[in-house]
């Protein structure tokens, strides 16, 4: 269901000419729904950045969702791949 | 804990549901090409994680078909003293206990903002409790309200968190 009320967000907030780019956790429904820009990322329902605490982490999620705003052939459904760690 | 979700892992309940809920469909779907890079862009994040600043109204769990309310996330919260009413038992709730930020990260927005990889962290940010299952009254009212706050805001890039 959250990810029907972002997807739901997005189509109000896009044609106001602001770009979106979506977190999910369940890329079938996001799928179905209709979202213009989304990262799969491959944590449980309810880790939709990842790990608690590991801001590290979390920051490499957001960078990814963002970049996806690059695009502009949506509906796209991308999946997060993670940087290497650093030797 | 890395592992694709797919909707055949899900438990029989929260599947049953999947399979033969209506679920609103956006066709088409919109698409607002970005304004600046995103080292000039201002960034918003819209979450439906249930979380509202402390003493602000809680999200209603007893209402029929979802509580449809948004709350107002102001830039300058402490993200950790975020009250989390999503009362789901489809997400294990201990990560956002733990970190309030995989819901809502401000913390993070911040650093990339001070990094220059973002132009800046919006003034506002929206928080919905995604359990909806009638979403009438939220395409209706709500979503507007939240789309235009943020226009108001000067928002040129929104972050959607789902949890």
């Amino acid at each position: 269901m959250c990810h029907q009320v972002a997807g739901l967000a997005a189509a109000e907030i896009e044609p106001r000419g602001i770009a979106t780019t979506s977190i999910t956790i369940l890329p079938e429904i996001t799928a179905k729904i209709g979202v213009p820009r989304a990262l799969e990322v491959p944590w449980p329902l309810g880790y939709p950045l990842g790990l608690p605490g590991d801001a590290d982490l979390q920051r490499r999620v957001i960078r990814a969702a963002l970049a996806l705003t690059d695009r502009v052939g949506v509906p796209l459904v991308e999946p997060f791949v993670d940087e290497p760690a650093a030797p | 804990m890395s592992a694709m979700v797919r909707v055949r892992d899900l438990k029989l309940s929260l599947r049953a549901f999947i399979a033969t809920y209506r679920w609103r469909r956006v066709n088409p779907v919109p698409c607002a090409p970005r304004r600046e890079p995103l080292g000039a862009c201002r960034v918003a994040v819209v979450s439906t994680a249930g979380l509202a600043p402390p003493g602000d109204t809680p999200f209603d769990d007893s209402v029929r078909g979802g509580d449809w309310s948004w709350r107002r996330i102001p830039d300058t919260v402490d993200v950790q003293s975020l009250e989390e009413h999503h009362r789901s038992d489809a997400f294990d709730h201990a990560g956002i206990a733990a970190d309030r930020n995989l819901g809502m990260p401000l913390d993070r927005l911040r650093e990339l903002a001070n990094a220059g990889e973002i132009g800046s962290v919006a003034a506002i940010h929206v928080s919905m409790m995604g359990s909806i299952t009638a979403p009438g009254r939220l395409v209706r009212d709500t979503l507007p309200a939240v789309a235009d706050a943020l226009v108001a805001d000067g928002v040129d890039v929104v972050l959607l968190v789902p949890v």
